[in-house]
């Protein structure tokens, strides 16, 4: 079995730990992870429940791979009612902590309620207690990593922990992991902060056992582990130059959102992109970029690990961060930098690493910078109401927000509301770049079609980790498809979303994807755990995963009209590149996809689809 | 006529010793085809991944046949990807 078959539950209200049985019979229906998790989520809570109450859980979950030899078989999710999106949330991570759940015995904890102080849960292996955390609250990510590591005597601790933006409810706050690691997207991060639950600590020294057929899977790994080499995309092109090659390819190609979706593509796209970090800087002669890392059990290895120029504006009279950290990743070079026509790789990382210090998602953080950056280039904000000149461009206003938002301090609590709420407020809703409240990653859907329909439909707001037809669309993974054309991208987005909601279900690594198929996870996950694990059995899992939290966000009230971009994406054209003159043509996607979805003309699925489910 | 050259990633190695920011400018004669373009820089092909003329992709089958015009950006990446 590749479950422990063990949950703790957590009653922050009671203060109370108690392990329960795994239901193996929701097991065998969700898998795992984000899977299972969810459908615990689904059965334990009010769909209308207020993010941020008590009466909200979130849960931690690991899949069936997750600390096996199963390659990038470190993932772990974290699965609430998102405080940004009022949507079902399932944030995933890597690094290490997640394995160290499943060495403490441990399938995943649920947090229920709300404790009446600051607490973190300390679990090693079967012990588990809640530890006052007086002395971590309004400490960071970081300090509160190596805190619990020095009080407990020992460095092997994992820790998942919240930072100011969690403790301040930042509505886009994550949970960070192993320093540099987190779950990022939806605000759980808030949700974990409204709990007065600071950190979870885990030393799990039990290894995983009861694989049911070990031979079988040694094989099927060691297989996947070959696929994963031989690919010239996970073997050389990520471990060398990690997903920040992308910065050039969607800038040419015209799909790179520039200056809140002003534009298509950035003129300074080059100075922020992969290349960049391997030039040698004229200041010091050292390249941005150290070196690649991996997470657990990753045989990939597309981390980035850098350090900043100590002379750059942003930290030469703070030395913390002049040592090796996190990133850039692509995601995040693009929403600190192009997003808000920012073109300084410094002041992006010097940006990345408070967004990783203080937990907050880069995404979201500098998409809503730049829908800020619009207000004031309109004259709707001014220089007096942010408190800085917050013009397009400006390195400086992206440093000083970056941490403003974080602490809560003055404009920075407008922002870390998201840009959904924040433009609302200043009357211009339209101008907030997001699906269900959640800001768009990096990648314009007119240019890049088949996002468009990925953004709209996806149950966790604007994400592209719920169908990457980027992987058709633009790298011919697993077949080239046209990105300007609409044609066949309902079919696609269905099939992505289903697979991937298997892929982060068995806990393992979405990029794997870019070499494996399901036919290589299938034997993985059938020589890991009892039961029917077929192809045909997987592909229903997955179709079942998707149409559970799209009844849960029905049930919490989102609707067909929620499925839908901002108006500039369907009415303002690209103005450059190959997508020049054309929108995203969602309108037309859409029905399309519902009925491929068996899903009726308002979104919700039929009675024949749900019945097919077991729904 | 004159066009751009672009090599990213590790093809980046094979542009001209000198050429900055991933490009090279190219005087090429009229309607030159993207493999007659690229032939002089010997690029491997298993590297010649993702070929694009101004940003829109051609497709391996047609790059002995898909002619450049003035001012054409043809940009090369190896195998890649990103999330």
């Amino acid at each position: 079995m590749g479950w422990n078959r063990k949950v703790l539950r957590v009653n922050l209200t009671a203060g109370t730990c108690t392990p329960e049985p795994l239901n193996m019979a929701w097991a065998n229906d969700y898998l795992g992870s984000r899977g299972l998790a969810s459908k615990y989520l689904v059965e334990e809570i009010d769909p209308k429940v207020d993010p941020l109450s008590p009466d909200n859980k979130m849960i931690m979950a690991t899949g069936p791979l997750t600390g096996t030899m199963a390659s990038t078989g470190g993932r772990y999710t974290v699965v609430t009612k998102g405080a940004l999106t009022n949507a079902i949330a399932c944030s995933n991570s890597g690094g290490y902590f997640g394995a160290e759940m499943k060495f403490a015995g441990w399938d995943m904890v649920v947090f229920e309620g709300k404790s009446p102080k600051p607490v973190y849960l300390y679990l090693e292996n079967d012990k588990a207690e809640l530890r006052c955390a007086a002395h971590l609250w309004g400490k960071t990510c970081w300090e509160t990593e190596e805190t619990i590591k020095a009080s407990h005597q020992d460095p092997q601790i994992k820790v998942s922990s919240i930072g100011a933006a969690g403790e301040n409810q930042v509505l886009f706050a994550c949970i960070v992991n192993d320093l540099h690691r987190a779950a990022g997207r939806s605000g759980v991060g808030a949700v974990m902060g409204s709990k007065n639950l600071k950190a979870v600590a885990i030393r799990g020294t039990k290894g995983v056992s009861g694989i049911k057929d070990f031979p079988a899977f040694l094989q099927a790994t060691q297989a996947g582990k070959k696929v994963l080499a031989d690919n010239a995309v996970t073997g050389q092109g990520l471990p060398k130059y990690g997903t920040q090659v992308l910065m050039n390819v969607i800038n040419e190609m015209g799909a790179l959102p520039t200056r809140n979706h002003r534009d298509v593509q950035f003129e300074e796209a080059g100075k922020i992109s992969a290349e960049a970090m391997h030039e040698k800087r004229p200041t010091d002669g050292k390249a941005h970029l150290v070196t690649n890392a991996a997470c657990f059990g990753c045989t990939i290895a597309c981390g980035r690990i850098s350090k900043i120029d100590e002379t750059h504006f942003s930290v030469k009279n703070s030395p913390k961060y002049w040592g090796a950290s996190g990133g850039l990743e692509y995601e995040a070079a693009w929403a600190l930098g192009a997003a808000n026509g920012v073109g300084d790789l410094e002041a992006l990382h010097y940006a990345n690493m408070l967004c990783n210090e203080h937990g907050m998602d880069p995404i979201s953080f500098g998409a809503t910078v730049g829908a800020a950056m619009e207000l004031y280039d309109l004259g709707i904000l001014t220089k007096e109401q942010i408190g800085l000149e917050a013009q397009f461009g400006s390195a400086e206003a992206l440093c000083k927000l970056v941490e403003m938002t974080a602490h809560g301090e003055g404009f920075g609590k407008e922002l870390g509301m998201g840009s959904a709420r924040m433009c609302a407020k200043y009357g211009k809703p339209e101008l907030s770049m997001s699906v269900k409240g959640q800001e768009f990653p990096a990648y314009d859907s007119r240019g890049i079609q088949g996002m468009g329909l990925t953004y709209a439909t996806s149950n966790r707001g604007a994400c592209h980790l719920r169908s990457y037809t980027v992987a058709s669309e633009v790298l011919g993974i697993p077949v080239k498809t046209d990105p300007l054309t609409t044609d066949g991208k309902p079919e696609l987005v269905k099939a992505f979303q289903d697979a991937t909601s298997v892929f982060d279900a068995a806990g393992i690594c979405i990029f794997t994807s870019f070499a494996w198929t399901l036919a290589d996870v299938q034997p993985q996950v059938q020589a890991a755990c009892e039961g029917d694990w077929s192809m045909d059995k997987l592909n229903l899992v997955g179709e079942r995963i998707w149409n559970m939290e799209r009844q849960f966000n029905l049930a919490a009230g989102l609707t067909a009209a929620d499925d839908d971009l901002p108006p500039r994406l369907k009415t303002e054209p690209a103005k450059t590149g190959p997508a020049k003159g054309l929108v995203n043509g969602i309108d037309k996607m859409k029905p399309e996809y519902y009925k491929i979805r068996g899903w009726d003309s308002n979104g919700v699925p039929d009675k024949a689809t749900l019945d097919r489910l077991g729904l | 006529m004159k066009v751009t050259l672009k090599l990213y990633a590790t093809l980046a190695d094979y542009l001209p010793a000198g050429a900055r920011n991933n490009r090279v400018e190219l005087d090429v004669a009229d309607a030159a085809t993207v493999n007659a373009v690229l032939a002089p820089f010997s690029l491997p092909p298993k590297l010649t991944h993702l070929v694009l003329i101004n940003g829109v992709f051609v497709p391996p089958e047609a790059r002995d046949s898909t002619p450049l015009a003035e001012g054409d950006a043809l940009a090369v990446w190896p195998p890649i990807a990103g999330g």
